[in-house]
């Protein structure tokens, strides 16, 4: 389908809704349920068969990535269109056919960086969600300071040569492949990295996954030894990995802090006010009765209402054509701090029954909420530490200076 | 809602902020207290007038220039920076919209103008207690046969030691407590039993204590339906509790941005002291809780002009974060400054003292944190 009058809004509206109408399946306009959704990639079993057709139709469209160029398999819509997309998408509360970190992280930067050939070899299977990326970043001695990160790839001539160790890449077990900084200049610290990509499947790589508090393994530790990786798939110049990986990272804070993270609660929960009123009682006015927790839940849902306005407010300043500057890195201080203050307030509304672990004895959704607490508290310390972001505020935003 | 300003509130904004910085610059509230004018200014109210700061609210039919919330939001974030003394809130904001939003024809007719112009200025009369409980009206106005008589007394009225004309809310039925009996009366300041104690305050603002013994008022003067005030007196609050978030943002902001430049001057153990992390990261908390209240506040002030139906939410959303928010900036800005903070020569203290009257009135964060979740359902 051509869209050739982009200013012909109403007419691609009604477009959209008759495809829309025609392609989405029925399962695939109720409430997502944790257990499918979709992460694409070989491994990919599609728990809900409707869910497979789903991705297939809208990959086909390129509307996973709907702003992205046509001729790499996006969807090739302008701004406007997209929100038309997004609007019409809303309208028939349609769940997201692909959740992936191709589309937040990795093919955004690539989109920026890399050569047609890269583009065109990788970005049609991100849009229709045929490969699962990772992210190789984090390594046992670079965690906040990322740039000091030591995993060694030497240039063999014919390929580079991987040896090291990754920590805390996010599904490297279910993952085909990974993007992942490297070293290949010892002598100097930020240009010495380099950004390279390879299949996970490589002779070499091995992930094992962690366990959190939380009980869930959403994390591994990546191993790569005499890991052979051809000449091509260096992103980017050599060693100039690193302008890359920070452009990345602020699209992972912009998705993060848009609703992107771990233990927001999943389906099921809900509000931390309508677990005071069941759990904790109420006033002959209607009001929680214990004032101090009502006060604090009050004091949440402000924060939660003002985080929300400010992230449209930046949308539509951006729309203005006015500096935004480094918001993504407020939004993600911001971001880890309501959804944590949000787990606390559930588990304390919930009380006893929010201190359960498994079985019986305890409600699914409080269960959930009790694991989504526990999983929270890596959202100050994942994509950047809460402390990372205050520097990055106080150095950028607000142009403090660094200790001598 | 909308964010973003339209090219005639930039220019209007951009004019409030000059004016500010040039006419009414924190030295000049200096020379009031000072001389001992607690608050009252006559020239700048004259100044105020002929930029047309008084009928931003007032329908053009009534000689005002009518361009709504967001506009006048601009012109009160402006004046809050310099911690101005005006008769903005009161007379341009309050004393405008009750007149608005529940004057007869003749009333609209007879004081819009005046307000408009700077010729008249208005104090909305309401508490009686130490802390904002608009339904707690114990004030009586009984009915006789030519009109009503006032009995009773207001509190910490602001403008209320200057003001031309006073929207007094009195009970006409029911008890303190109740929205339904709540009656607003125009009495202008010379009225035969009314008594104007002027206050000295903390901010050097002043406000008045009224004391109202057999106040006679006729059936013209009742503003809005009688027993029904409460519908015009709700809405009037929630502007003026968002147009006096605006000021406070508007001081949050200005203590901030003195504090900044104080982190990148002053040096200690030969370092600048804004390369401590420990203030860089109180910093750049401040600057988050800045910008997240910055947008709370225009959607409120936005949210006036559509005519949204959860203007309360947005209001009392607006005020217990500005509330908050000047609380932590103003005393963070004396802590930053260090001894010279705690001097009566730096201005730390002046933005700290202006910041507890502005969390007080119209409610503090606790009082709108507690309407917040009425109107939400717990």
């Amino acid at each position: 389908m051509a869209f050739d009058a982009p200013e012909d809004l109403d007419e691609f509206r009604t477009s959209v809704r008759d495809w829309l109408e025609e392609n989405c399946p029925p399962s695939m306009r109720t409430p997502m349920k944790d257990d499918e959704i979709v992460w694409g990639g070989k491994r990919e079993a599609f728990k809900n068969p409707e869910s497979k057709l789903w991705l297939e139709r809208m990959g086909e469209q390129g509307w996973t990535a709907p702003e992205w160029p046509a001729e790499y398999g996006g969807g090739g819509l302008n701004k406007v269109q997209a929100r038309v997309l997004q609007q019409e998408l809303r309208r028939i509360r349609a769940r997201p056919a692909l959740f992936s970190f191709g589309l937040w992280m990795f093919g955004p930067a690539l989109l920026e960086f890399g050569n047609d050939e890269q583009k065109k070899r990788f970005i049609p299977d991100i849009v229709k969600g045929k490969t699962r990326w990772c992210q190789g970043y984090s390594e046992p001695g670079a965690g906040s300071d990322l740039a000091d990160l030591q995993t060694k790839c030497e240039d063999k001539g014919d390929h580079w040569l991987i040896n090291g160790q990754k920590v805390w890449t996010s599904y490297a077990d279910q993952a085909d492949w990974i993007f992942c900084l490297v070293r290949t200049d010892k002598s100097v610290k930020h240009e010495g990295i380099s950004f390279l990509v390879f299949d996970m499947e490589t002779e070499g790589v091995e992930a094992r996954p962690i366990k959190l508090i939380s009980g869930s393994s959403p994390f591994c530790e990546t191993f790569f030894t005499d890991v052979k990786v051809p000449k091509d798939q260096l992103v980017g110049k050599l060693n100039a990995g690193w302008t890359i990986a920070k452009r990345l990272l602020q699209f992972e804070r912009s998705s993060i802090s848009a609703g992107g993270f771990g233990g927001t609660g999943g389906s099921g929960i809900l509000p931390p006010q309508e677990y005071a009123k069941q759990h904790v009682g109420v006033d002959e006015t209607g009001r929680v009765s214990d004032g101090d927790l009502r006060a604090r839940i009050t004091d949440h849902l402000m924060y939660a209402q003002a985080f929300k306005m400010t992230v449209q407010r930046s949308t539509e300043e951006a729309k203005a054509g006015q500096e935004v500057g480094h918001t993504a890195s407020i939004m993600k201080y911001a971001a880890a701090k309501m959804n944590q203050d949000k787990c606390e307030l559930l588990v304390e509304a919930l009380g006893t029954d929010g201190l359960g672990w498994d079985g019986d004895g305890f409600a699914d959704d409080a269960k959930k909420a009790t694991r989504g607490w526990l999983r929270s508290k890596g959202n100050s310390i994942e994509g950047g530490t809460s402390e990372i972001n205050l520097n990055v505020v106080a150095k950028r935003v607000l142009g403090l200076r660094e200790h001598q | 809602m909308s964010f973003v300003l339209s090219e005639d509130q930039q220019m209007l904004r951009d004019t409030a902020m000059a004016f500010a910085r040039d006419e009414m610059p924190v030295a000049h509230l200096r020379e009031l207290r000072d001389g001992g004018a607690n608050g009252v200014d006559a020239e700048m109210r004259g100044k105020l007038a002929e930029l047309g700061f008084f009928g931003v609210l007032v329908p053009e039919e009534h000689d005002g220039v009518g361009l709504g919330m967001v506009a006048m939001g601009q012109i009160m974030e402006a004046q809050g920076r310099t911690i101005a003394a005006t008769p903005l809130l009161q007379t341009a904001v309050m004393g405008a919209s009750v007149l608005i939003l529940g004057g007869s024809e003749a009333q609209k007719a007879e004081w819009l103008p005046k307000i408009a112009s700077g010729e008249v200025s208005v104090a909305v009369a309401v508490d009686e207690g130490t802390h904002h409980a608009p339904l707690n009206i114990a004030t009586e106005a009984e009915r006789n046969g030519q009109g009503y008589t006032l009995n009773g007394a207001k509190r910490f009225v602001t403008d209320g030691h200057h003001a031309d004309v006073f929207i007094i809310a009195a009970r006409t039925f029911g008890e303190a407590g109740q929205a339904h009996g709540i009656s607003l009366f125009l009495v202008p300041n010379d009225a035969d039993g009314l008594s104007v104690q002027a206050l000295a305050t903390v901010d050097s603002h002043g406000a008045a204590h009224l004391t109202l013994e057999d106040v006679a008022l006729g059936e013209d003067q009742v503003v809005g339906a009688v027993d029904a005030g409460w519908e015009v007196l709700e809405p009037a609050l929630d502007r003026g509790r968002i147009a006096l978030a605006a000021e406070a943002l508007g001081s949050a902001q200005a203590a901030f941005d003195m504090t900044l430049e104080y982190l990148q001057t002053r040096k200690q153990f030969g370092q600048l002291i804004g390369s401590f992390q420990s203030l860089q990261h109180r910093a750049a908390k401040m600057f988050t809780e800045l910008e997240l209240t910055r947008s709370c506040i225009a959607a409120a002030l936005s949210g006036v002009d559509e005519g949204r139906n959860d203007v309360a939410e947005l209001a009392s959303l607006a005020k217990a974060r500005a509330s908050d928010l000047i609380h932590l900036v103003s005393n963070e800005t004396v802590q930053f400054h260090g001894g010279i903070g705690m001097t009566d020569a730096h201005d730390s203290g002046l933005y700290m003292k202006r910041a507890r009257v502005q969390e007080a009135l119209l409610g503090g964060a606790s009082y709108h944190r507690d309407r917040y979740a009425k109107l939400n359902g717990f």
